[in-house]
């Protein structure tokens, strides 16, 4: 074995095992090395043995970078612990680098600090001249960081198993972390085989070996071997990504028109589901741009059908007329948005949390919608259930935000168990209440009967224009005025329903932050931390972006300082022309500021990565003067 | 002793009056006088009344546009939404709906110009249901602009020095996408001609795209008057397949011409031979077409059991 003399740590090869709460490991490679699929088997095996594990897809960001590039670092972050893990966590302790120009982004990035073990890929020091020099380079350089550096000749021991090293190095490394974290080998056999059932005898036989070879690699040559305690889980218990259990939620809503247009990160919840959902009586319709997939959404939901669009930001913003429409004339429908770093394109596999105002306020006129945020993989489930639920009591479009971070992340949690009370009844065809109209809203709750075609005596025209109780296109001026009023009324009765939301620390204190979305598990790990060591600060995390759970405003009272903690674009007071009077803030603390009227500051970035808890901890101790790092 | 099962002669119908035009008239339509649309209208709600078609089981979609008021003119169920985006809702109710009777009322500027990436895939989707479009040629609920299928040269209040770009040919075009299975034009002036036109369609399996030519005698009155008064503007398309009307009023017509409407490439040539007038009749007609709708009924209405079965099967592959 080639190593560095610096680099080797204390412990010795052979050493008894050192006991660890948890790991942050990363595989970084160029695009196609199955880096991914390494990380997702070791998330998928710790999660079965009962550590608490999120995972973090990193990706480049050119679809193809040139190989062996300090743009091209693709690959993924494993978090994995004895406890429940919510989020990406800060520093990485374990990266396996298949080269190692794909460290500089990562390093650039801050994610690695003195002391992190670098796993480098050794071949390329005995490469062309170029290469040779660029690898010494670079070692030189990661030495003077203070990182453990450790050679390993990845391809070199894999050709004994394989013809192309390129194809199999994954599930070598799969091997070689799972000795080095004691991870179950027949859990990582399993794991293997499922991946590649498809793909025959042979292929399965090459990358158990590969696997093998990786474990024993490892045993007999690094000086390293860490286990991570295990807790017994109460019951049965699934693991999967947010995309994933978005699609099994949709499934699971009983709803049966699926309505899309491909667009990343949106589109893997479709791939997920799209054979099971036909067994389950729905269907996808992957309809020509998407406008026409929520047209056609729409339409399945005036048929009586429970629908569901499936989308990112660039579709949000094309299928905001169809959106304005159904608050018009109140159609359910179910809209969730994956968001993904914008404006326009953006970032297309990055997590950003930029599309909530436009969700909230994007329509022609004054159209109120119901927006919720789902804050784990397991709320990517049950939010869509509750949203179809919500959608068809109160005839209304509702948005189910989540976003890259939650699309790809993976997380285990309690096994949810289908209740059939989840699914919609039968169509109505009933003869329809004589003398009942399209539109009599309820003057206390705003909420309409919604006739579907089939039911006798129901006929009424649907219209986008302003109409009266009987659909009738408005000519008088009061009736654009009674119509608004009960449409924003169902909101209200909506959010009477809501409970405050729950206060993560002490009731009072000197900082309250606020989030939405993805970034909880980050924003709470970040106030225990700072709680740990003696800060007032404690978090509120909202699930209700529109109607608001009620009590907000109280619970900002009680605080100093109201910070919201999210991860789109703000100004920043010092910038050249920007001062305290014409800044612009993040997008929560900008309509928190607007419904409550209390000085809500906040704290956001744009960098494409999920908050880590360092981070934010970092702000806090900026905000508050002390200082709260361990 | 014979058991007679007591649906075995089922004569309730007998006691359910037959529907009347009137049971298919709402409010009264604000269309212009003299517009075309209200023959349409009529010809529609006959359509209806003489296939007994069960109003709440009937369902009018539109866009937006002079046209596309026409929903609110049925005693239907109706779709009054947005310009350009009848097709993808008319399709989505279509989709897991096989039990209602779906029309499309759509207008040159909604099907031919803002929403023709829509029109294009709808053929190819081929569900059943009726396409009308009602061409009049120019934008009428604007007042005055060019519309994609207006003929070269007219000035309107946005090309004050006249159109200048070769107008859409909504037949031809269509006859040019994929999975186009019924094709036919008629004029809104020549009622058994559109009756027969739309009975036929309404008769076809798939999705019948009828184009109708239609007056609009506000904006566009000097270039359909000539038209209307000139008996050798129109050619009649002649074939026992094709679109019949009695010989009574065939005689009417100066030109005719045989087409074989099951000849794709010849109904294509159509479009060019004929440009000089206005052909009528039924340009094409293919019922072996693939339909989308019959894939999107796929495993409708089944227990709850089964869902559940399915998706705890999904779900299994994710158990820990
Ligand atoms: S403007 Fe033209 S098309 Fe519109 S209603 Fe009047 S006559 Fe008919």
């Amino acid at each position: 074995m080639e190593t560095t003399s610096e680099s080797i740590h204390s412990e010795t090869i052979g050493m008894e095992r050192k006991e660890i709460k948890e790991s942050i490991i990363e595989i970084v490679s160029d695009s196609g090395e199955g880096a991914q699929k390494c990380g997702q088997s070791l998330g998928i095996i710790s999660a079965k043995m009962g550590n608490g594990v999120w995972t973090v897809e990193i990706i480049p960001s050119e679809i193809r970078p040139p190989a062996r590039s300090r743009e091209g670092a693709s690959g993924i972050r494993v978090r994995m612990g004895t406890d429940k893990i919510t989020n990406m966590g800060g520093h990485a302790d374990m990266v396996v680098a298949l080269n190692e120009q794909v460290l500089y982004g990562r390093i650039k990035q801050q994610a690695y600090k003195p002391g992190t073990y670098l796993l480098i890929e050794n071949k390329w020091a005995t490469h062309t001249e170029e290469t040779k020099e660029a690898y010494e380079q670079s070692i030189k350089e990661f030495t003077e960081l203070g990182y453990n550096i450790i050679e390993i000749p990845m391809e070199k021991e894999c050709l004994k198993h394989v013809s192309d090293a390129r194809k199999g190095k994954n599930m070598w490394v799969l091997g070689l972390l799972s000795n080095i974290y004691d991870r179950d080998l027949k859990l990582a056999e399993e794991q293997i085989k499922a991946i590649f059932s498809k793909k025959g005898e042979e292929i399965i036989q090459n990358n158990l070996d590969l696997l093998h070879a990786g474990y024993e690699y490892a045993k007999d040559n690094l000086p390293m071997h860490f286990s991570i305690p295990t807790k017994k889980r109460q019951g049965d218990y699934v693991v999967m990504n947010g995309n994933e259990a978005l699609s099994l939620g949709v499934m699971s809503a009983g709803i049966e028109v699926c309505s899309m247009y491909p667009i990343t990160p949106a589109t893997s919840a479709t791939h997920a589901m799209a054979a099971a959902l036909e067994n389950a009586g729905g269907i996808i319709h992957q309809a020509e741009d998407e406008i026409a997939a929520i047209g056609f959404a729409v339409g399945a939901s005036f048929g009586g059908k429970t629908a569901v669009t499936i989308t990112s930001g660039p579709g949000i913003a094309l299928k905001t007329e169809f959106i304005g429409l159904a608050v018009m004339a109140e159609i359910p429908l179910v809209i969730i948005d994956v968001q993904r770093g914008g404006p326009s394109t953006g970032l297309p596999t990055k997590v950003e949390q930029g599309d909530l105002l436009a969700v909230l306020y994007g329509a022609a006129g004054d159209a109120p919608k119901i927006v919720l945020a789902p804050s784990t993989i397991e709320e990517c489930f049950h939010y869509i259930i509750l949203a179809r639920k919500i959608a068809e009591t109160f005839r209304s479009p509702v948005f189910v935000l989540t976003d890259a971070n939650l699309a790809t992340g993976v997380q285990p949690f309690p096994r949810p168990k289908v209740n059939p009370e989840w699914f919609p009844g039968p169509l109505d065809q009933s003869k329809w209440k004589e003398g009942l109209r399209a539109y009599d809203w309820d003057p206390n709750t705003g909420i309409s009967k919604r006739p579907i075609p089939g039911q006798k005596g129901g006929m009424y025209t649907l219209t986008g224009l302003a109409h009266d109780e009987e659909s009738h296109v408005a000519y008088q001026p009061d009736v654009n005025q009674r119509g608004a009023e009960s449409r924003s009324r169902k909101l209200a009765a909506l959010g009477n329903t809501l409970k405050p939301p729950e206060i993560h620390g002490d009731e009072k204190g000197d900082l309250l932050l606020v989030g939405w979305g993805s970034t909880r598990g980050a924003i709470e790990e970040a106030v225990d931390m700072a709680r740990k060591n003696g800060a007032k600060v404690s978090s509120i995390h909202l699930r209700f972006l529109s109607p608001m759970e009620p009590g907000i405003k109280e619970i900002f009272k009680n605080f100093k300082k109201v910070m919201t903690v999210e991860i789109n674009y703000s100004d920043t007071v010092g910038q050249p022309l920007i001062t305290e009077d014409n800044r612009r803030y993040a997008q929560l603390a900008w309509y928190l500021r607007a419904q409550t009227l209390i000085d809500v500051d906040c704290y956001s970035n744009v960098y494409g990565q999920p908050m880590s808890p360092i981070r934010i901890l970092e702000r806090i101790e900026q905000e508050l003067g002390q200082t709260l790092m361990d | 002793m014979i058991s007679i099962k007591p649906d075995f002669c089922d004569l309730s119908f007998a006691n359910d009056e037959l529907l009347g035009i009137e049971d298919y008239e709402s409010s009264k339509a604000r269309w212009c006088s003299g517009c075309g649309a209200h023959t349409i209208l009529h010809n529609v709600q006959q359509l209806c009344r003489d296939e007994q078609l069960p109003p709440e089981k009937t369902v009018f979609v539109s866009g937006i546009g002079c046209s596309s008021r026409f929903p609110h003119y049925m005693k239907t169920y109706g779709f009054h939404g947005l310009h350009g985006r009848a097709l993808p809702v008319a399709g989505g109710i279509k989709f897991r709906r096989p039990d209602l009777n779906v029309f499309v009322i759509t207008g040159d500027g909604d099907c031919c110009s803002i929403g023709a990436g829509h029109w294009v895939h709808a053929i190819r989707y081929n569900m059943k249901m009726v396409v009308l479009l009602f061409d009049n040629s120019i934008y009428g609920l604007t007042k005055k602009q060019t519309s994609p299928t207006s003929p070269l040269g007219i000035h309107t209040n946005t090309h004050p020095r006249g159109s200048v770009l070769p107008p859409i040919h909504p037949i031809q075009s269509t006859l040019g996408f994929s999975n186009v299975s019924f094709v036919a034009q008629t004029v809104d002036w020549k009622p058994a001609h559109l009756y027969a036109t739309l009975k036929k369609a309404y008769d076809h399996p798939g999705l019948a795209f009828v184009r109708i030519v239609q007056r609009c005698p506000i904006w566009m009155k000097d270039s359909y008057e000539p038209v209307v008064k000139d008996p050798n503007a129109i050619t009649l398309l002649q074939h026992e397949n094709g679109i019949v009307i009695d010989s009574k009023a065939t005689q009417k017509f100066h030109n005719l011409k045989e087409h074989d409407p099951s000849d794709l490439i010849k109904a294509r040539e159509l479009v060019e031979t004929t440009k000089d007038t206005t052909p009528i009749g039924l340009f094409y007609q293919n019922k072996e077409a693939t339909r989308y709708d019959e894939y999107g009924a796929h495993n409708m209405g089944i227990s709850a059991e089964d869902k559940t079965e399915a998706i705890n099967t999904l779900m299994d592959k994710y158990a820990i």
